[in-house]
């Protein structure tokens, strides 16, 4: 294996594990607080769509994350709207929001298909960015370096600001959240804003990095991966970060034993992995007593105060 | 003036059957109005989608092959929502169900006849089950959410899908394209004469009166309503909860493994890498626009093959692409879900008790 082919397939595997990490790093926020949103792969589809748009017509990358953002954000405002205000099953709700995402940004992207957008210019200097090994620290979009960022923040954010406290509060226990005297309905209302924004940002690392177009469908199922990652995680921001490498890794398998079938194994196996080693995860996570506990105990309820 | 919600002590009945139809009609009435904005004609396009299929007589065999699935899932996926089971990995164990029946049909090589034919539904039926029993089976053994674990399962079986008719079952005479080899014609279900409808739609056409007997007659669904609306209630009643979740879902997994194998003994023949149509998320839809009721599944899910078809119909009249029978799919589950409130609540505008001007 020579030094070129180990880089590279660096670069691929951050290149798979960032959209990832930045759609669970919001589904994990959104869940913290009682909430469980199958949305993901529509807003990230949404975000996809609208940061390409936004790109397209500002010829600004930067306005197009924060078009991302927004269009994410905005998708998952509808799913707030019902559950939260008219208590409707979040299952249900999700899914719905999936499948509006999925013909909502086709329908978009009808006008955009075929055209290419600016690619985002490096952070630092071509000296660093295409340097032959120091590319491997510096070569990476600024969506890599935000993903990367995030981690901390949502951790330090959860951990130890009051507002964080709260969060995990109204997640545990909405009733006695709501007793105290917070509004347990405006906390869902932002983590789940916030957890469309980030799913909306992760989509478009699909449209605006990885390709540089729009194709309908294009996040192919990550959305998905990225709600397996939130509990495979245990609902931990550093499992999360090492959860979103170790798939991207088993997703670059994949990729690898597609193109040149260098496996022993069927490329469809590395496909399953991150599937499969959810549902063990999961079973081990809910089995112990102490670790599940980490599960928010609200995750999926409505909130129905008596008064 | 403010609006206040009053806890019904009984769901209306009345708002249990307008609320769907009122969701179709208003997901019809906001599809002309956003359709129009966005310079599609907004009328042709929401009349090809929900009434077309219905008008041209010679689609209404497209909408009855598309509503069976849609139907026989629903009607297992209900039965584990009314006992607060969400499976929502029927997708999953649809593709599981015909790959079995599959497995069978590549068995048999190119023998046929009536009892290759049921052995196949059979092994779509205990194959669905089996996938299914998994989350039963983590469920009740470690507390595994099934939502989580079914839909993970989802996955994996498209990719024991992709392994399977890319790899050893791919037909040695199909120019390397991943897919299985036809069926025989002695392998097939029987057909009405000259049209596609198999005997499944009879079948899913057969099942809505079977599940309303077993839920609303025997022991058993008295079981799944009484787990479902409290597990103490349960307990006292001496209902074994854990049973009802292996129950519901097996069942749940068997209808979704009989309508994959229906979908391939009696309409494609073959098994390829598009088999997954999204049927097992589709019948979600149906269970709750069918308010979880057998006959509710049964008209749902005409309604939503009829969107299924139209949208096929619009993309070449209107040029709208086809995954836009999905935002009015998404569109009157929105609705329905939000007009549950109505159910359960009656919504009264009281006179504020603060003075005005606050």
């Amino acid at each position: 294996m020579s030094p070129d082919f180990i880089i590279a397939a660096i670069i691929t595997v951050v290149g798979l594990s960032t959209p990832i990490l930045l759609a669970g790093l919001g589904e994990l926020v959104v869940e913290k607080s009682g909430v469980l949103n199958l949305g993901v792969e529509g807003m990230m589809l949404v975000g996809a769509i609208s940061g390409f748009a936004v790109t397209v017509y500002t010829f600004n990358p930067w306005f197009g994350v924060l078009g991302a953002a927004a269009g994410g954000a905005l998708a998952s405002l509808i799913f707030a709207v019902l559950v939260l205000q008219l208590n409707s099953n979040q299952v249900a709700t999700g899914l719905a929001l999936t499948i509006f995402g999925t013909g909502i940004s086709s329908l978009m992207g009808l006008s955009f298909t075929g055209r290419i957008v600016m690619p985002f210019t490096s952070v630092f200097p071509d000296v660093l960015a295409k340097h032959d090994y120091l590319r491997l620290i510096f070569g990476y979009s600024p969506l890599v370096y935000f993903a990367l960022i995030m981690v901390p923040l949502t951790t330090w954010f959860l951990k130890s600001t009051r507002a964080g406290l709260i969060l995990r509060a109204v997640g545990e226990n909405d009733l006695s959240a709501h007793s105290i005297g917070y509004s347990v309905i405006k906390v869902r209302y932002a983590a789940i804003a916030f957890g469309g924004a980030m799913a909306g940002i992760g989509g478009c690392y699909f449209s605006m990095v990885i390709t540089p177009m729009w194709a309908e469908k294009m996040t192919a199922g990550r959305g998905w991966i990225a709600l397996a990652l939130v509990v495979f995680a245990g609902w931990r921001t550093g499992r999360l970060f090492a959860g979103a490498y170790f798939f991207g890794i088993l997703m670059a398998l994949e990729l690898y034993a597609k193109a040149s079938g260098f496996s022993f194994l069927p490329s469809q196996f590395w496909a399953a992995m991150p599937y499969a080693m959810t549902v063990i995860a999961l079973s081990f996570i809910s089995s112990r007593g102490t670790a599940g506990a980490n599960a928010p105990a609200c995750l999926g309820k409505p909130f129905l105060p008596s008064t | 003036m403010r609006i206040k919600l009053e806890k019904r002590r009984e769901p209306s009945m009345a708002m249990l059957v307008t609320t769907p139809i009122a969701s179709v009609l208003l997901t019809m009435l906001i599809g002309i109005v956003v359709f129009d904005l966005i310079g599609i004609d907004g009328f042709k396009a929401v009349v090809d989608i929900f009434l077309s299929p219905l008008l041209v007589s010679y689609k209404w065999q497209d909408v009855a092959v598309k509503a069976a699935p849609l139907i026989i899932i629903a009607l297992g996926l209900s039965m584990g929502n009314r006992a607060q089971v969400w499976n929502i990995g029927a997708e999953g164990q649809y593709v599981i169900g015909a790959l079995c029946s599959a497995g069978v049909g590549i068995a048999f090589g190119q023998t046929g006849g009536f009892f290759v034919v049921l052995l196949m539904i059979a092994a779509g039926v205990a194959g669905g089950g089996l996938w299914a029993a998994v989350p039963a089976w983590l469920r009740t053994k470690f507390n595994v959410n099934e939502i989580l674990s079914s839909l993970m399962l989802t996955y994996v079986s498209f990719q024991v899908l992709g392994y399977l008719v890319g790899g050893p079952w791919k037909d040695p005479n199909g120019r390397n394209f991943p897919a299985t080899a036809p069926l025989a014609d002695s392998q097939t279900l029987p057909v009405w004469p000259d049209s596609t409808v198999h005997l499944g739609v009879l079948i899913a056409l057969i099942l809505p009166f079977v599940f309303w007997v077993i839920m609303a007659r025997s022991e058993f669904g008295y079981q799944v309503r009484v787990v479902g609306s409290s597990t103490t209630a349960a307990r006292h009643g001496g209902f074994d909860s854990k049973r009802t979740i292996w129950a519901t879902l097996i069942i749940g997994g068997a209808m979704a493994g009989l309508a994959g194998a229906f979908e391939f003994v009696g309409v494609l023949h073959k098994m390829d890498l598009g088999f997954p149509s999204g049927y097992g998320f589709t019948a979600i839809i149906v269970a709750f626009l069918g308010r979880l009721n057998p006959f509710g599944c049964l008209i749902a899910g005409i309604v939503l093959a009829v969107t299924y078809v139209g949208g096929q119909m619009a993309q070449t009249s209107v040029h709208i692409p086809n995954s836009t029978a999905g935002i009015f799919q998404a569109m009157m589950l929105f609705f329905i879900l939000a007009s549950d409130i109505l159910v359960r609540y009656r919504i009264r505008l009281i006179a504020s008790t603060k003075a005005a001007g606050v």
